[in-house]
């Protein structure tokens, strides 16, 4: 078995706005990438942002600068 | 063969659209279906046109940049999904079909339309008019940034920034114009930018633009897959998803990704000089000839590349037709989906003949289109056409 490690999860309303925060994240060198939405959140997209849970702080900043509108963030 | 039809679609496209559509065939998945590697990669590409769009009209949002299947379906999409039953709605006579038929259809469903005249000799729509058309209770105004005919240009600015002043949207139809001059939304007034991607923005055809002013509502046209809410039993309202329900044309727009490039590195100010010098060259000849008379505002350069004309004594199809088979010109003749025009200007029985110029035609094409005329207006036409062997 694969050992769970704790994620943090950015969901989107659309696949637009995840794809946006691609991009925001690749021009500031933020880390993570995008993967399908887990089946434990409920979203109204079906991609979503994967890093780890010390980037939230981080993660924030970049879509508060590049105008990204998350659904929620969840630690999982 | 020589194309002179651009303001159908245009033919001569930098090569890089070609290779884009073909590398997308092979390349690229179904965009927001999914997260693996293919529709990711399509994902991006739409992205990133979105970006290019939004800069080139001023959008100020790439989210509200929604592709569409060409200027039709925008126009469509906009004016169903704005105009309700007992709205005021304000057109000009200069309009395509692609504005009327829509606006007919609202018509029919209760709204009411003032259709602003045109001056019946130079085809200009007076902004003034315009304005004098609003009501207190005008939804909206809709109207073309360019004739397709005259290729005559209104002041779109004046017109919006009236409209955003008194609370009246303002749908641009921008068939014509879209790639050769600056449209700003936020700066000209424009609620709802209509944009095809296979003329002016050198895309291939099915590829088109709705760009949507923030506070803007437009109700879907078309509603089911999203990629999104699968659950729900609405369609998602948030911009672009709201208004692309299925598949996109992601090879269409990656290759309109490439035109988008061409023109931002080549800019639009240069590629209507190089339009505008080539229709000069043609109107300047063909004016003063004997039969031939030229219609729309030539007063002006800030106009389209257009050069639409008639011969006494032949019917526009015929005219076309010899332009074709004996010297190998295409040109669009006829009606030009505007019948308000033709009515206008008294044209609606022998139609017109249309040159329309791009940026890759050539002073020789130009020159041999000249002197194909200058043969026509010379014959008798009072015993019947002669022949050219």
């Amino acid at each position: 078995m694969r050992q769970k490690k704790p994620r943090l999860i950015v969901t989107f309303e659309t696949t637009t706005m995840a794809l946006k925060m691609e991009k925001k994240c690749r021009a500031v060198g933020a880390p993570g990438r995008l993967i399908p939405v887990p089946r434990e959140i409920t979203a109204g997209c079906g991609l979503s942002w994967l890093a780890a849970p010390e980037e939230r702080d981080r993660l924030i900043s970049v879509m508060r600068d590049g105008e990204v509108i998350p659904q929620e963030i969840h630690i999982l | 063969m020589i194309y002179l039809d651009s303001a159908a679609t245009s033919l001569h496209k930098p090569p890089q659209v070609a290779q884009a559509a073909a590398d997308a065939i092979v390349q690229l998945g179904n965009a927001g279906r999914g997260a693996h590697e293919a529709t990711l990669s399509a994902g991006r590409v739409v992205y990133e046109v979105r970006e290019k769009l939004s800069e080139l009209f001023g959008v100020g949002d790439p989210m509200r940049v929604c592709m569409m299947f060409n200027a039709t379906d925008a126009l469509n999409t906009a004016i169903a999904g704005l105009i309700r039953p007992g709205d005021h709605v304000v057109t000009t006579e200069a309009e395509h079909n692609s504005v009327l038929r829509p606006l007919y259809r609202a018509q029919r469903q209760g709204a009411q339309l003032t259709i602003v005249p045109m001056d019946k000799r130079t085809g200009r729509v007076r902004e003034a008019d315009i304005l004098a058309a609003i009501r207190p209770d005008t939804r909206a105004v809709v109207c073309a940034h360019a004739s397709n005919v005259t290729g005559n240009v209104i002041d779109i600015e004046t017109i919006g920034t009236y409209c955003r002043a008194h609370g009246v949207l303002f749908v641009v139809d921008a068939a014509q114009s879209a790639g050769t001059f600056a449209i700003d939304m936020q700066r000209m007034g424009i609620s709802a930018l209509c944009v095809p991607g296979h003329k002016g923005l050198f895309g291939p055809q099915g590829t088109g633009a709705l760009c949507v002013a923030h506070g803007v509502h437009i109700a879907p046209l078309r509603v089911g897959g999203s990629g999104v809410h699968s659950f729900s039993h609405e369609h998602p309202t948030d911009y672009p998803t709201a208004l692309e329900a299925g598949t996109l044309n992601t090879p269409g727009i990656a290759a309109l990704s490439a035109g988008l490039d061409f023109i931002l590195k080549t800019g639009i100010t240069a590629i209507h000089a190089r339009e505008i010098a080539l229709a000069r060259i043609l109107y300047d000849g063909v004016h003063e000839l004997d039969g031939v008379r030229v219609y729309g505002d030539w007063t002006t350069d800030r106009r389209a590349a257009i050069v639409t004309w008639s011969l006494t004594g032949w019917d526009s199809g015929e005219v076309s037709d010899i332009l074709m088979q004996e010297y190998g010109i295409c040109t669009r003749a006829g009606a030009h989906c505007a019948p308000l025009v033709h009515r206008a200007f008294g044209t609606g029985k022998g139609g017109l003949v249309r040159f329309s110029l791009s940026y890759f035609n050539t002073e020789e094409e130009v020159h041999a289109a000249l002197d194909a005329v200058t043969e026509l207006a010379q014959e008798d036409t009072t015993c019947g056409r002669k022949s050219h062997d």
